[in-house]
């Protein structure tokens, strides 16, 4: 309908060339005062502590963190090299997340091919889901270990949402693409594979959005406990010793990799989206 | 006026006999149908008109073995219906066209089901689509596609398997007035031209007289049948007017005013 009623006019007008001006104006509107707010953000701890007003022992500032960074990348007898922390904590991320989804994703096919085992573990699910399973961290520690702890607890404070969120986009789909299946004698597993996963493909990159983040969080947190390597592990030990340095070099490695997880998720979702 | 059923129940392509149909629910059971009886000819075109919620769509549902009856049994070709067979392909009242799918991807859903083999399926899913005028579109998708060429892609889709039977459920109300009445017209005349038996469920009196044979009027729930309607054009001189021609064809406000009445009385109520 709107493909092919649209008439694309050949000559531009100058009230769309106008129309075309204002849309780009507030495009960089928007970016400016995006980098306005991170600049101020910026200045203000950078200016902050050095004039005193706050302690730097507390926060450090932002032009000590790329010296620090440089000076961590070297490994020596007692540390090992930022790259291998960072490196460290983003396998642990996507070992946890890739994990959440496929398990997730089985056990929400088990609980749309069984009604009835849906209905029986309705409840514990969401109980599950809304126990902090930060709590869990100590008690991983003793039943996994060291490692596994990290990669335990990325998986399960993602899972469960995971199995919730897909489960219902499998209850999403629209019944009459489900009946149009039938009239045509589909099995179930034909359903499934020919309509309720790829209807559910938005479903599964709304999914990889939250758990990105989330497994991230389940990994540091981990690593607080556990670890002897990782950024979690890094900002532990550099809070104990209170060289904030470390820490802030630290989250703010965090925050790339968070924007990278994201940029890339984004990527995949503008690929698989193309062809809806 | 009222047609006897068609007589003999060995030479009918699907039949009903006494067939009742109740739901359950927690709050009680629902009698959607009650003791409907009836039986199409092969190549035969009826319709079937009611009151909404009068469980014409369910009809489908049962004669397409996707739904079993409560009551009686469901017959084609003289065999008990046990399940959804390849002798039937149904027209549900929205495309229903998987996004996710080409328009070429979608046609091919039943033969991919049925396990028909895909290149000859391909073959003949093209050729439907050429046909119809959807020859540029093949590897376009449905979002790209209007209602009308949309609801096209469907009736390939629905013929690609090769049923004998083709059931219709509205499958215009999504549509606006002038595509519907064009497309009214186009499908009526694949569908006989290929000698297709169609059952054509429509709340739409002026539909239904103008492509189908018969007409069977049903009661408000539990669906009954009610009577039943031949509709015959003199100025057709033996051969089938087209549905837009006959909308034009002076017999066409009587039949059409007859079955007004037959469902305006259970309309008052």
């Amino acid at each position: 309908m709107s493909n092919a009623d649209a008439v694309q006019v050949a000559v531009i007008s100058p009230q769309y060339r106008q129309w075309l001006r204002r849309e780009r104006t507030s495009r960089v509107t928007v970016r400016a005062v995006q980098f306005a707010i991170l600049a101020v953000i910026l200045a203000l701890w950078e200016v902050l502590p050095r004039e005193q007003i706050i302690n730097p022992l507390f926060t450090s500032y932002p032009s000590a963190i790329w010296p620090t960074f440089l000076q961590m990348l070297k490994a020596t007898p007692q540390q090992a090299s930022i790259l291998s922390h960072t490196f460290s904590t983003v396998l642990a991320t996507v070992v946890g997340f890739t994990a959440a989804m496929i398990l997730g994703t089985a056990i929400a096919a088990a609980l749309w091919w069984w009604n009835g085992l849906y209905r029986v573990l309705d409840p514990y699910l969401v109980v599950a889901n809304a126990m902090p399973k930060t709590a869990f961290v100590p008690i991983f520690y003793i039943w996994l270990g060291a490692t596994l702890s990290i990669y335990g607890m990325s998986l399960a404070i993602s899972l469960f949402i995971t199995v919730l969120m897909i489960y219902s986009g499998f209850q999403g789909i629209d019944p009459n693409k489900i009946k149009l299946a039938q009239t045509f004698g589909a099995t179930k597993l034909q359903i499934l594979t020919k309509v309720v996963l790829p209807g559910s493909v938005p479903t599964f990159i709304a999914a990889l959005k939250v758990n990105a983040g989330l497994s991230l969080v389940g990994v540091v947190v981990g690593e607080f406990q556990s670890a002897n390597v990782g950024l979690g592990y890094l900002i532990q030990y550099g809070s104990q010793i209170f060289k904030m340095n470390i820490v802030m070099t630290a989250v703010t490695i965090l925050a790339i990799v968070s924007s990278l997880m994201y940029l890339a998720i984004s990527w995949l979702e503008s690929v698989i989206m193309r062809r809806r | 006026m009222p047609a006897p059923a068609a007589a003999n129940p060995a030479s009918s392509k699907v039949q009903l006999c006494d067939v009742g149909l109740r739901y359950f629910g927690l709050e009680g059971e629902t009698e959607a149908l009650r003791g409907v009886s009836l039986s199409v000819a092969p190549g035969e075109f009826i319709a079937i008109i009611g009151p909404s919620g009068c469980g014409k769509s369910t009809l489908l549902s049962l004669i397409s073995g996707i739904v079993m009856p409560t009551e009686g049994a469901v017959l084609i070709d003289g065999k008990t219906v046990t399940g959804p067979s390849r002798k039937v392909g149904y027209m549900l009242q929205q495309d229903y066209l998987f996004e996710w799918r080409t328009i070429l991807e979608n046609t091919l859903l039943g033969a991919e089901i049925q396990g028909v083999p895909l290149a000859k399926a391909r073959e003949h899913a093209t050729q439907l689509l050429t046909r119809y005028g959807l020859g540029q579109f093949l590897n376009h998708l449905p979002r790209q596609l209007s209602g009308g060429m949309r609801q096209r892609v469907a009736l390939a889709r629905t013929l690609c398997t090769e049923p004998d039977i083709v059931l219709l459920d509205e499958p215009f109300s999504a549509l606006d007035s002038q595509t519907r009445l064009a497309l009214a017209d186009e499908i009526t005349e694949i569908l006989r031209r290929e000698e297709k038996t169609v059952i054509l469920v429509t709340h739409d009196i002026g539909e239904a007289v103008s492509m189908a044979e018969r007409v069977i009027v049903m009661s408000r729930r539990p669906g009954q049948v009610k009577s039943n309607h031949a509709i015959r054009f003199t100025s057709a001189e033996g051969r089938r007017l087209a549905p837009l021609a006959a909308r034009n064809a002076p017999e066409f406000n009587g039949y059409f005013s007859t079955l007004w009445q037959e469902l305006d009385v259970h309309v008052e109520r």
